[in-house]
């Protein structure tokens, strides 16, 4: 059994195909871990293995599924009490389509409520614990995918990123994660926190199966008129070198002012990393983003004024619980909303009902667009002289359980180098570029829309210099 | 506030979020002391209008199904409260 879960998910999809593993075997060995876990990673677990189906490209191999995405009859239930038990009539389009390439549903994961953290903290199911230490968070708001892959109860995952929610927790877990271009991944059934910048993607061991994964994920799906086609195949990567790549350091984020708030662990192993893409050919030099520390301000208000809009769904009508039926409409509406969501789904819907409000539109939402508009003008310049933009994935490696929970504004402070880019659009990967102090450190390299291929490449040449070994939290 | 987001907080909450929100309202007004005259807004990061799909039928779910999720689901519809007289 424990041979089995070592095997990379691409490497079990090698010896489903040649037939010397089982397929229904692989899924139990995962299904009876993910049912015995201890990290409360999982919300959901199946109960056994699916009818095989026969010549898929995934052979078989199942993936964990942020509850965030709809599933057809399988609780779905976005971290929050207000969705407590609801089973969808339907199933989300990426979860779909990983199911006919032949990766089935082996569980739901535990996240942040309506994927807003940066901790796991904010789940009403309670938080999730990092397998490499379990006092600490694992990062959010995909935390229990992040979890449930590193600590070998998965062989895969997919979660979504906003501002962040796929890169941090991958990095906080010794774990790659990918933020595709805006548009990639169909958004059909992925239950909406920030429309305009939520995106899927996987959160895997190493670069090769995060490509595995994501080729069956992008695609235009009809269902989702701002998803596209993805102009290329996502190939799987093979580079061994950095030759002939710029990677560009932003100041505005990493400079002796901003960059104050990172920890030194995570420094050395950023620098380490610069070294080593020096090493392998890259060149590396300073970038500019001058309008990147004003990206935190922006997200803080976009993310939340379109939540406030996205989740007036959630009104105890359709779907969810339902406080207060006996009393008038908007009684019910009210009593329902504040028995069924966390305290910071409320701050957000608070904080995006104020930018929204008459009088503050201008001043506040209408005003971080335009941000927007600079910071994505920003990147543009700096792909014209730079193949990527490189940082920490987060300032810090996974802090203590309750650390950060009594100061909002400290744990938004924690996204920094992760919410421009989803500003703008724009793809970035994460991989895990070494320990500080027994814990996993991330390194984030972002690029052009549509550049996914060229960054698999380049984290695959990284990943294989630094030799990265995340067996300890699987053990 | 609470009211338009049909949320209700009782006092110890309003207190709490009070000084939560305003502290990070403090650090979000920043986006106003750039320059942004001129700059268009960005509401979507990618260009596109208008997009439409094939206008072709197809079935819709079961009324049933759609139904099995609601609290109070009353003669194949969604049933509310009254408005009420407090009701706008």
């Amino acid at each position: 059994m424990s041979e089995l879960i070592e095997l990379s998910a691409a490497q079990a999809v090698a010896r489903l195909r040649a037939r010397e593993i089982d397929a229904s075997e692989l899924f139990e060995a995962y299904r009876e871990r993910a049912a015995a876990d201890e990290l409360n990673a999982f919300t959901w677990v199946a109960s056994a293995a699916p009818e095989p189906v026969a010549d898929t490209a995934l052979c078989g191999v199942p993936v964990a599924v942020k509850d965030l995405f709809c599933t057809e009859g399988v609780p779905s239930q976005a971290g929050s009490r207000i969705l407590e038990g609801y089973r969808p009539p339907y199933t989300a389009t990426v979860v779909a389509r990983l199911a006919a390439a032949g990766a089935p549903l082996l569980g739901k994961t535990n996240q942040d409520e309506f994927a807003m953290g940066s901790s796991n903290e904010n789940s009403g199911f309670g938080p999730v614990l990092n397998p490499w230490d379990r006092s600490r968070v694992p990062g959010g708001s995909s935390g229990g995918s992040a979890a449930a892959v590193a600590a070998g109860l998965a062989p895969w995952a997919i979660g979504t990123d906003t501002g962040g929610s796929i890169r941090q927790p991958a990095a906080l877990c010794g774990l790659v994660g990918v933020k595709p271009t805006y548009g990639a991944c169909s958004r059909y059934g992925m239950i909406a926190f920030a429309s305009s910048l939520d995106q899927a993607g996987p959160l895997t061991r190493d670069v090769t199966d995060a490509a595995l994964l994501l080729s069956h994920m992008v695609g235009h799906d009809p269902m989702d008129s701002t998803s596209v086609a993805f102009p290329e195949p996502i190939t799987l990567p093979s580079a061994e070198d950095l030759r002939g790549l710029r990677f560009g350091v932003p100041e505005e984020l990493l400079g002796d002012q901003a960059g104050a708030g990172i920890e030194p662990g995570v420094r050395a192993s950023f620098e380490a990393t610069l070294a080593l893409a020096e090493e392998l050919g890259a060149e590396v030099d300073t970038c500019r983003l001058p309008h990147a520390p004003h990206a935190l301000s922006a997200y803080y208000l976009i993310a939340p004024a379109e939540a406030s809009a996205n989740l007036a769904r959630f009104d105890g009508v359709r779907y969810g619980s339902r406080v207060a039926g006996d009393r008038d409409l908007e009684t019910m509406y009210s009593e329902t909303r504040a028995a069924g969501f966390g305290p910071e789904v409320k701050r957000r819907i608070m904080l995006g009902t104020y930018a929204l409000s008459s009088g503050y539109y201008d001043a506040f939402y209408g005003t971080a667009l335009k941000v927007r508009t600079k910071i994505a003008e920003d990147f543009r310049e700096a792909f014209r002289r730079f193949d990527f933009v490189v940082t920490p994935t987060s300032p810090w490696t996974a802090f203590p359980l309750g650390s950060k929970t009594d100061d909002p504004l400290a744990m938004y402070l924690n996204d920094f180098c992760t919410v421009p880019m989803p500003l703008a659009g724009i793809p970035a990967i994460s991989l895990p570029s070494g320990l500080a102090d027994g814990l996993p450190v991330g390194f984030q390299l972002a690029g052009p829309a549509f550049s996914e291929n060229r960054l698999l490449e380049a984290a695959h040449a990284l990943e294989r210099a630094i030799g990265f070994d995340g067996s300890r939290a699987r053990a | 506030m609470a009211r338009l987001a049909r949320l209700r907080l009782d006092d110890r909450e309003v207190e709490r979020m009070a000084a939560e929100l305003s502290k990070v309202l403090d650090h979000v007004a920043r986006v106003r002391e750039l320059d942004l005259k001129g700059v268009p807004p960005t509401s979507h990061a990618v260009d596109m209008a208008g997009v439409m799909r094939a206008d072709e039928p197809r079935p819709s779910l079961p009324v049933d199904v759609v139904l099995a999720a609601a609290p109070e689901p009353v003669d194949g519809g969604f049933g509310v409260p009254s408005p009420g007289p407090g009701g706008e």
